[in-house]
């Protein structure tokens, strides 16, 4: 510190105090709500002391919410999302950076033009094109008319419908979700700052190119991959509007739609000890998965946004 | 730009970018072109015939007084969040910054809401805000004497979901705040120190305009945040109503393209999003060579 000044000193302990607690209150208000019975949690206003049934509560929220199927299928989504990502772009960006063939800039301005265009703006047609990955593919049959051709070959009708769906699939999950251009970015600006000598060094050892790739470039990328693990989990298994779309059975559904159903509507009794209690368990995943890798999830953000 | 030493292989190459071409067109550009051609056809909810009709569906779009005014409330929705959030996370930053002891601590506290899906946030303030049960409705009623009632007051209603957006918000602009922050030299606050300036002017004359950068980039972060990924918020907790006051851009596509099965609006207003966020992103990229120049 520069100087001393001490009463604005305690007003900063003070504020900061008072941030965090703002920032806290949602989640301590809930947890005690969490474990307090049906009459407490009712009550107007709701006591501040927490009660003995957060066991009960909890219990009742994972056989209700059928929660742990669907935090299972959370899981599998953002895990195949993170590992999808990282894997395509990472090869996708070592393709760019270190090789040169005529359809370079072409692939990197085709991907350089999905950067900041999230699956929001363009659900309905994604969503078709996961009803039936063929229906391009279909079309073009339509078009060339080649049912007739077919029946005339065979010598009897035949409809030919070509279908390959990804609704209420993990593929249909993940798949769709892991084009992402802000990924291959990050890889590509890192190997721009790998030094030339190392590449040089390899070639001239004889390495090849996967050789290369994988004794030296994945080593030097281990922090901006666990960088990118923490933020695409998060990402992965908080995704919302997706997994609405394309889930329609219930075994299918990802933890955080699942949620929804718990939700004490105006007719219901005010179960919202229950419903709090499975947000709470809902939310805990990508929570200690930001905590417990604090340090990458910092720097992978910052990195990231850059 | 590529390095100057390359590797040569026939189809490696190739090889390699292919699975991010292959999603990128299986789930990108086709959609986006079918996107664009729908919204030129008018079809019948069940596909079975379309009719192209040029930019009448634009047009009726923006006849539309129901999408007029889930413009106007998309826009009083991002700038609410985004003010809200960037004030609180800029505060909370700058009051952590001068705290000398426990820094960890402090940003442990303050970073895991980033986790939250905006869903389950929503759930957290639709307890708070519940009208009947809520503490914090029943707190607001108290000190200004109103009946708080986001079930039936639209403007209840907004201010729920920007609360339910917002917080979680607030440790995203925290984090890079703090990084922000820690960037500034010393050496410039301990220059103004020495020549008299108080911390409050030092603040608003050396901090402050350091920081428009991260000002500036977390302002497009948000504003793109409450146009799309508030999405689980709205439809966990107003499902766009009352009366469709909190009906936002892309919850109206959801919900005229899956509920109402009008296609070729959906698809309309999904090119008018697009193209908005295109507009988005190139500013951001001007911005981006701007920022270099300033911390150099």
């Amino acid at each position: 510190m520069i100087e001393k000044t001490p009463i604005l000193d305690i007003f900063t302990y003070i504020f900061l105090m008072v941030g965090i607690l703002i920032v806290g209150f949602p989640i301590i208000y809930s947890l005690i709500a969490a474990t307090l019975p049906l009459e407490d949690v009712s009550k107007v206003p709701m006591p501040l002391i927490p009660g003995d049934q957060f066991m009960v509560n909890m219990k009742e929220a994972w056989t209700r919410g059928n929660l742990g199927n669907q935090i299972f299928n959370s899981f599998i989504m953002a895990t195949g999302i993170t590992v999808g990502k990282i894997t395509i772009s990472m090869i996708g960006a070592f393709s760019i950076v270190y090789f040169d063939y005529r359809l370079r800039v072409l692939a990197f301005a085709s991907v350089f033009c999905t950067l900041m265009l999230p699956v929001e703006v363009r659900i309905l047609p994604t969503y078709e094109m996961a009803a039936n990955l063929l229906g391009p593919l279909q079309g073009l049959w339509d078009v060339l008319h080649l049912n007739g051709l077919v029946s005339w070959f065979a010598g009897h009708d035949i409809e030919v419908s070509l279908n390959w769906s990804l609704l209420d699939s993990y593929t249909g999950l993940t798949l769709p979700l892991i084009a992402s251009a802000t990924c291959t970015f990050l890889f590509r600006q890192f190997f721009l700052t790998v030094p030339e000598e190392l590449c040089e060094a390899a070639k001239m050892d004889g390495a090849s190119p996967m050789t290369f790739f994988r004794k030296i470039l994945f080593p030097l990328s281990k922090t901006n991959i666990a960088a990118l693990i923490v933020i695409e989990f998060v990402y992965g298994y908080n995704q919302y509007l997706w997994p609405l779309l394309i889930t329609t059975n219930p075994d299918m559904t990802t933890a955080v739609i699942g949620l929804q159903d718990l939700i004490p509507q105006a007719d219901d009794l005010p179960e919202w000890n229950v419903a709090l209690g499975a947000a709470m368990m809902v939310m805990l995943p990508p929570v200690l998965v930001v905590l417990s890798m604090q340090r990458w999830f910092v720097k992978g953000l910052i990195e990231k946004e850059k | 730009m590529i390095k100057r030493s390359t590797f040569k292989s026939g189809y490696l190459p190739y090889l390699l970018i292919l699975p991010q071409i292959l999603i990128t067109l299986t789930f990108f550009y086709w959609p986006a072109l079918q996107g664009l051609s729908q919204s030129f056809f008018l079809s019948d909810p069940f596909g079975r015939s379309s009719k192209f009709v040029w930019f009448y569906n634009y047009i009726e779009l923006f006849t539309d007084p129901l999408y007029l005014k889930s413009i106007v409330t998309t826009i009083t929705f991002s700038i609410a969040v985004a003010t809200v959030s960037i004030t609180l996370g800029l505060f909370i930053a700058t009051m952590a910054n001068r705290a000398l002891r426990a820094t960890a601590l402090v940003r442990t506290l303050l970073i895991w809401p980033y986790a939250v899906a905006p869903a389950i946030s929503g759930i957290l303030w639709l307890f708070l805000l519940h009208p009947s049960y809520g503490i914090v409705a029943l707190t607001i009623n108290n000190w200004f004497g109103t009946e708080w009632n986001p079930v039936l007051y639209g403007k209840d209603a907004m201010i729920m979901i920007t609360m339910a957006s917002s917080w979680k918000q607030i440790s995203y602009n925290f984090v890079f705040f703090m990084a922000g922050l820690q960037a500034i030299p010393k050496s410039l606050i301990e220059a103004a120190a020495i020549d008299g300036a108080s911390p409050f002017k030092r603040f608003w004359a050396i901090t402050f305009p350091l920081l428009t950068p991260t000002f500036f980039f977390l302002s497009v972060m948000n504003i793109i945040y409450s146009f799309f990924e508030t999405f689980g918020v709205i439809h966990t907790v107003t499902q766009g109503g009352p009366g469709g006051s909190t009906n936002i851009l892309v919850y109206k596509v959801y919900q005229d393209g899956f509920v109402g099965l009008n296609l070729g609006s959906s698809a309309a207003q999904s090119v008018v999003l697009m193209s908005l966020i295109i507009l988005i992103t190139f500013l951001q990229f001007r911005y981006v060579e701007k920022k270099v120049q300033y911390t150099g």
